[in-house]
């Protein structure tokens, strides 16, 4: 049984983030008065209220912040899944976002793994997930 | 300080669990009623009515207290509001109704819970029925494309951080969920009464969002949970000895909790225990709220009663259990008596300053300390209660 996997909605605040995704490009907000990074969307500036705001590329590296293994099915999608890992990524350049990391086990798994972002197809969109990244070889 | 001039003069808890065929009004209103009847008032004595609808209450959520003063034919309220801090709600509740009190706004306020989100089994196949957490899921959204459902993750996710930076460990969560349950076993009204766990039943109960088992998390419950609160002059005429609000305080920190590993309770803590008079070691037994293990093990740091990150150790060796030097849930808790928000530690609190605990009583019950919290470790409660004024 394979349902199709939940296609997220696209609010007005999330457009120009699944248009750079569709680019494969991962994007962030930046706040066009303070310069505060921020994820997910909002259309002000948690830090100055400041609602001039502008969305810029970001590295697309970070490494798990926290994570989970998600063992219950609360949509059909997921039931052949189970255990997923959930994770908060913190990027590079600060923001967290809630992703999943593929191509993981639980021996692999860990806070601190460095990861990079993939585009995975989801409906008519393209949705930022995350693996693990290589790591440099040598010194 | 200055002696409480209000108190908690009633206590109304309807039958919990797997409980159907009345709607969450419905079990609001059988609460009030059992609340007025323990204190020897009737409905038209109430002037305030405060009310956290549970998830189930749909709709009617909207104006939930308006709802339940028409069940219950009560005229002339002077004080009425829904209250949506989730399990610090009814914390809140009460320090609204004493703030109203003193105000001269209002003079006897109930202050209710109720929720009703099991349904019957299905009689067909036989099956249990009621998802526990379907009817808290929130589909659409950007997580849910990431499978991220319900709020048992979300605290897992802090959960995990707390272990990776205070190597707290799976045994130290297990430590927690025994120990309430070996609470239980005194209450006859806990739903997992007569039912004893031990600590390899809790490693073998299946992975819910690991690092939580199954029994890391509450209960779902269908029931209604009251107090009523009226003037300490009032309350010196009812039925029931009066239980004061000693300290009272809310925080509601901001920010990420992945980040922080902290609830509200570091803040209000301090401001209850300063409006009390008291330090933390005077209290004598804590109810603390327990939507999952882990809620208990950083609340016992945040108030101060071990370092910030010292949780783990701290509930070891049946420290918050019966006998233990620290008795915290001794009614079993969400974890194993019933999930009714804030109003289940409220309650037992209630009772345990009463004397009220029969095989739970613990021997020392003069000052207790209650908390709330709701959301993921966002907003909290502290109440202070006492059997004397001041």
């Amino acid at each position: 049984m394979s349902t199709e996997k939940i296609v997220p909605a696209v609010t007005p605040e999330f457009e120009p983030f699944f248009a750079a995704a569709r680019e494969g490009t991962l994007v962030v907000q930046r706040c066009g008065s303070c310069g505060t990074l921020r994820f997910p969307a909002r259309s002000l500036c948690a830090r100055c209220l400041s609602s001039t705001t502008e969305w810029i590329p970001v590295s697309g590296r970070g490494e798990v912040y926290s994570f989970f293994w998600m063992h219950q099915v609360y949509h059909p999608s997921f039931a052949d899944d189970v255990p997923y890992a959930v994770a908060v990524v913190k990027l590079e350049e600060g923001p967290t976002m809630t992703t999943n990391v593929l191509d993981c086990s639980r021996e692999t798994l860990r806070i601190g793994l460095r990861v990079e972002v993939v585009f995975e197809s989801r409906g008519d969109l393209r949705l930022p997930q995350f693996r693990p990244r290589e790591e440099p070889s040598g010194p | 300080m200055k002696p409480s001039n209000t108190a908690i003069v009633g206590l109304g808890v309807t039958d919990q669990g797997k409980v159907y065929g009345r709607s969450p009004v419905g079990f609001a209103v059988e609460a009030v009623r059992r609340a007025l009847e323990d204190a020897g008032l009737d409905p038209q004595d109430l002037d305030g009515l405060l009310v956290n609808p549970g998830m189930s209450w749909g709709p009617t959520g909207s104006m939930a207290s308006f709802a339940v003063q028409q069940a219950m034919g009560v005229r002339d309220v002077r004080l009425s509001a829904s209250v949506g801090l989730g399990g610090a709600s009814a914390g809140a509740m009460v320090m609204q109704a004493i703030l109203a009190i003193e105000a001269g706004m209002a003079e006897t306020v109930a202050c209710v819970f109720s929720d009703a989100p099991l349904k019957p089994p299905k009689p067909k196949d036989g099956k249990r029925g009621g998802s526990t957490g379907a009817a808290y899921a929130h589909a659409g959204g950007l997580e849910s494309a990431y499978g991220m459902f319900g709020v048992n993750g979300r605290y897992a996710l802090v959960a995990q951080r707390h272990m990776h930076e205070y190597g707290t460990t799976q045994d130290h969560f297990g430590a927690i969920a025994v120990s309430e349950r070996a609470w239980a076993q005194g209450n006859p009204a806990a739903q997992f009464c007569g039912k004893p766990l031990t600590m390899d039943d809790y490693h073998a109960s299946r992975w819910v969002t690991e690092p939580f088992h199954l029994l890391d998390c509450c209960l779902v419950s269908n029931g209604g949970v009251a107090v009523i609160v009226t003037s300490a002059e009032r309350a010196r005429d009812l039925r029931r000895a009066p239980v004061y609000v000693r300290g009272m305080a809310q925080s509601h920190p901001g920010g990420d909790p992945i980040e922080t590993l902290a609830s509200g309770a570091v803040q209000a803590g301090k401001a209850a225990l300063a409006m009390a008079g008291v330090g933390i070691d005077d209290i004598q037994f804590c109810e603390l709220y327990d939507c999952y293990t882990f809620t208990v093990l950083v609340t016992l740091e945040d108030y101060g009663f071990c370092e910030k990150g010292e949780g783990g150790a701290f509930v070891e060796e049946g420290r918050i259990g019966p006998g233990g030097a620290l008795p915290v849930n001794t009614g079993g808790g969400q974890l194993s008596s019933f999930y009714m928000w804030g109003m289940t530690p409220i309650s037992e609190g209630v009772i345990q300053i009463r004397g009220d605990g029969g095989e739970r009583q613990v021997p020392k019950h003069e000052l207790g300390l209650v908390s709330g919290n709701g959301g993921i470790l966002a907003t909290h409660s502290t109440l202070i209660l006492s059997g004397s004024a001041s």
